[in-house]
């Protein structure tokens, strides 16, 4: 029975399939063929994709570019972090402004140099320790950039020549001058235009008060409106001698009174910094010095500003990158009455004229250990771009480029900035020898303890300093 | 840390376990720390004992043969018959016998005072520690707003017009040792606290018995039985003073008229001018005048333990 219902089954079975072949056949062929179309369709597309996929398989993941740039902690370089944005947006290579208190600003990139690290691409390095860099490889050599780029025709001479030459006058660059800076002054029209103050220091001193027109008028105002009986003082000027402030304050009369600091070339300095106009320089600091306020012997950028701000003073000296925060009103309460004006000229002894200006200010330099150097001459092309230059000015960077400099929109942006192009024109700078902070730290010694101290005389100063540089220089093989 | 040992002569029951000596042991956890000590202190110790017999400078490439150049004892004599030298050595040791010995005689005192039981005894404890526990650098800072003769408060406070404290060469080196006695008399005030707090309260009732007076309880049981310790306070204290660096730093500057203290020196001559090779001797002269020092009080400190 079993046997009989399992073939039953089977036959049935299989008339069914046949009369569903035979009856289909149509359909069935008609629906294979489509299902085999639709296959290679999908095959091919399939290829097709995977033609396509390895280029997007083998891609590594988008890997940000960026640069690191290592400055001083001030405004400035917060103004560089906000410039360079222009430069992200337009080749969306990330910068980053890694900044370092001042106190310790040197002291950290010559010893991350030293270990030649690549920890950052640019140095906005300071224009004195540019020798030393160079010497020793720390900076890469941007001459024929430079000159590729008409750095050389754009820039002023002199920010080149400071901020970028390496030795002086030899024709080859290092930096590209980012942060001209220079020394000049700021007042307090109020007291300088009051009719009472004018009257009286005309009666005084026999000449009109207003922006002195050399050294020893700028001493005669100090003295006129020195009044320590009432918490006023004559005026605000450098005494910190723990870096570059009295050494900067000291070279620019020294330079205007008709001496030198020595001869850049020879390294000679007797007869140049011990000179009849050297000791009448630093004389003039010492007599200058008699009217700051009490415990202005460390005093530098803030102590001068403070000053200022407190209105203990009519006349403050600083850096130019000091002053926005005299013009704002937010931090000094004279602002609007705030004029400037750039360090006087001197008749020296010799009948002959001088006016000068000690420089500030930094250079942008490539690291010669660091890997993303591509990266730093595509920045550093977009940085000496005018438009840039504009930019940067604009946002209270002080430019070195000339055409920027004579615009009337820089001239005009900000009311220090005339002083500014008149310093740019009269500046000069230290030694940039690898030897100048021994050359620093020995003067500031020297000089601080007849300036500030008032121990002994200009001339003793000068001729102690003159002995301990002869020294350094034949130590270093001069 | 054990060695399975099998023999096939033994049984499993007779298996030994061979553990490592316990020098062994001892070696193994000390090893990392000694590679640490010697590759970040031994090294550079000897290292820098090396460069102060050559000219190096760290600044400028290394070449060997002339940078550095072994040069003997050049720098050594260059320091001890420099005028100048031992004029910051009198001027580090004249800070050190003004602020240790304001910290020992205040500290000291302050202690004695705080055995008297009063009210609020505790309250003012804590607040004398409160300077100890300050950043020496941020202790400067703050002093150096205090001292300023224009807005400060300290001439203010005290009714002294506009005295220059930090820039004045005849003065700033006293401003530093009172922010010194400020900051650390508590600390020998605590070891103070602790050495009078461990005398016996049997001697002092055995002097009333005697009759003994304030002066003669104080000369013959208080002082003897602290001695050893304000002895420790002491070297301590003459070791600090003698290389202070973060107090005047924060208050005057690294100047040439801040005080001419050696430490400030050693800075100044290392890592403003780069003369690495100076710098080292000087710290060696500096590390041979501690160890005198210590070692004198030392061999005091053993006497009264005797």
């Amino acid at each position: 029975m079993k046997k009989l219902l399992i073939s039953l089954f089977t036959v049935v079975l299989t008339f069914s399939l046949i009369f569903m072949g035979i009856g289909c056949k149509g359909a069935v062929e008609e629906a294979v063929t489509e299902a085999v179309e639709e296959a290679v369709e999908a095959v091919e597309e399939a290829v097709e994709e995977v033609e396509e996929a390895p280029e997007e398989v083998t891609e590594e993941p988008a890997v940000e570019q960026f640069i690191t740039i290592h400055w001083a902690q001030w405004a400035p370089a917060d103004y560089l972090e906000k410039l360079s944005e222009g430069f992200t947006a337009e080749t969306g290579i990330k910068v980053i402004v890694e900044q370092t208190p001042w106190e310790t600003f040197v002291q950290k990139y010559n010893t991350e140099m030293i270990a030649r690290s690549d920890a950052w691409d640019i140095i906005v390095g300071d224009s004195q320790d540019i020798g030393n860099m160079a010497i020793n490889g720390h900076y890469v050599d941007l001459t024929d950039w430079i000159i590729e780029n008409g750095v050389d025709k754009t820039f002023t001479p002199a920010s080149l020549t400071y901020y970028a030459e390496y030795p002086k006058g030899a024709g080859k660059y290092y930096a590209v001058p980012c942060e001209g800076d220079a020394l000049g002054w700021a007042y307090r029209k109020d007291l300088f235009e009051d009719a009472d103050n004018m009257a009286a220091f005309e009666a005084e001193y026999g000449y009109a008060l207003g922006i002195p027109e050399s050294w020893d008028n700028l001493k005669d105002i100090a003295e006129f409106f020195h009044d320590p009986d009432n918490d006023f003082y004559g005026v605000a000027i450098y005494g910190d001698n723990g870096y570059d402030s009295l050494a900067m304050f000291a070279e620019q009369v020294i330079w205007s009174f008709g001496g030198e600091l020595g001869d850049y070339a020879t390294y000679e300095v007797d007869g140049l910094l011990n000179s009849e106009g050297a000791i009448a320089g630093i004389e003039y600091y010492h007599e200058l010095f008699q009217f700051v306020p009490p415990g202005f012997g460390d005093a530098f950028f803030i102590k001068t500003n403070d000053a200022f701000v407190a209105g203990i003073v009519p006349m403050t000296t600083n850096y130019f990158a000091f002053f926005p925060g005299l013009a704002n009103e937010a931090t000094n309460p004279y602002a609007a009455d705030t004029g400037y004006f750039a360090c006087p000229p001197q008749v020296g002894s010799d009948g002959e004229e001088r006016q000068f200006a000690a420089l500030g200010g930094q250079g942008l330099s490539v690291v010669a250990y660091s890997e993303k150097q591509d990266l730093a001459y595509q920045y550093l092309t977009w940085f000496v771009k005018e438009e840039t230059q504009m930019e940067w000015a604009k946002l209270g960077g002080y430019t070195c480029h000339a055409g920027v400099l004579e615009s009337d929109e820089f001239l005009n942006a900000t009311p220090y900035n005339p002083a500014f192009k008149v310093s740019m024109e009269i500046f000069k700078d230290w030694w940039a020898c690898p030897e100048y902070d021994e050359l620093l730290r020995t003067f500031s010694e020297n000089i601080a303890k007849y300036v500030v101290a008032g121990d002994g005389t200009a001339e003793e100063a000068l001729n102690k300093c003159v002995e301990d540089w002869e020294e350094i220089f034949e130590a270093a093989g001069y | 840390m054990f060695r399975r040992i099998k023999d096939k002569n033994i049984r499993d029951d007779q298996i030994v376990y061979h553990s490592l000596r316990d020098s062994s042991i001892i070696r193994l956890f000390v090893l990392p720390v000694i590679i640490l000590l010697v590759a970040i202190n031994v090294f550079p110790l000897f290292w820098s004992l090396i460069l102060s017999f050559s000219n190096y400078s760290a600044k400028m490439v290394t070449e060997w043969g002339k940078n550095p150049e072994m040069v003997g004892g050049v720098n050594y004599s260059k320091i001890l018959t420099d005028p100048d030298m031992w004029y910051k050595f009198i001027t580090t040791a004249k800070y050190v016998v003004l602020s240790v010995s304001g910290e020992m005689i205040l500290g000291f005192g302050l202690a004695l005072l705080l055995q008297l039981k009063f009210k609020g005894r505790e309250l003012i404890t804590t607040f004398l520690i409160l300077p100890m526990t300050m950043s020496p650098v941020i202790v400067g800072l703050m002093w150096k707003l205090f001292y300023d003769p224009n807005w400060g408060m300290f001439n203010f406070l005290l009714g002294l017009g506009k005295i220059d404290w930090i820039s004045d060469p005849s003065r700033n080196l006293y401003s530093v040792v009172i922010v010194d006695i400020w900051m650390w008399t508590p600390f020998v005030m605590l070891l103070s606290i602790a050495g009078l707090s461990a005398i016996p309260k049997y001697l002092y009732e055995a002097a009333e018995i005697d009759r003994a007076s304030w002066w003669s309880k104080f000369r013959r049981i208080t002082l003897p039985m602290v001695y050893p310790i304000l002895l420790v306070a002491l070297i301590f204290r003459t070791m600090e003073a003698f290389k202070i660096f973060d107090l005047p730093m924060g208050i005057t500057g690294r100047g040439a008229m801040a005080p001419q203290l050696i430490a400030m020196h050693l800075y100044n001559v290392s890592f403003v001018t780069w003369k690495t090779s100076y710098g080292s001797a000087i710290g060696y002269i500096i590390l041979i005048v501690i160890i005198a020092i210590t070692s004198i009080f030392i061999k005091y400190l053993n006497k009264a333990k005797q």
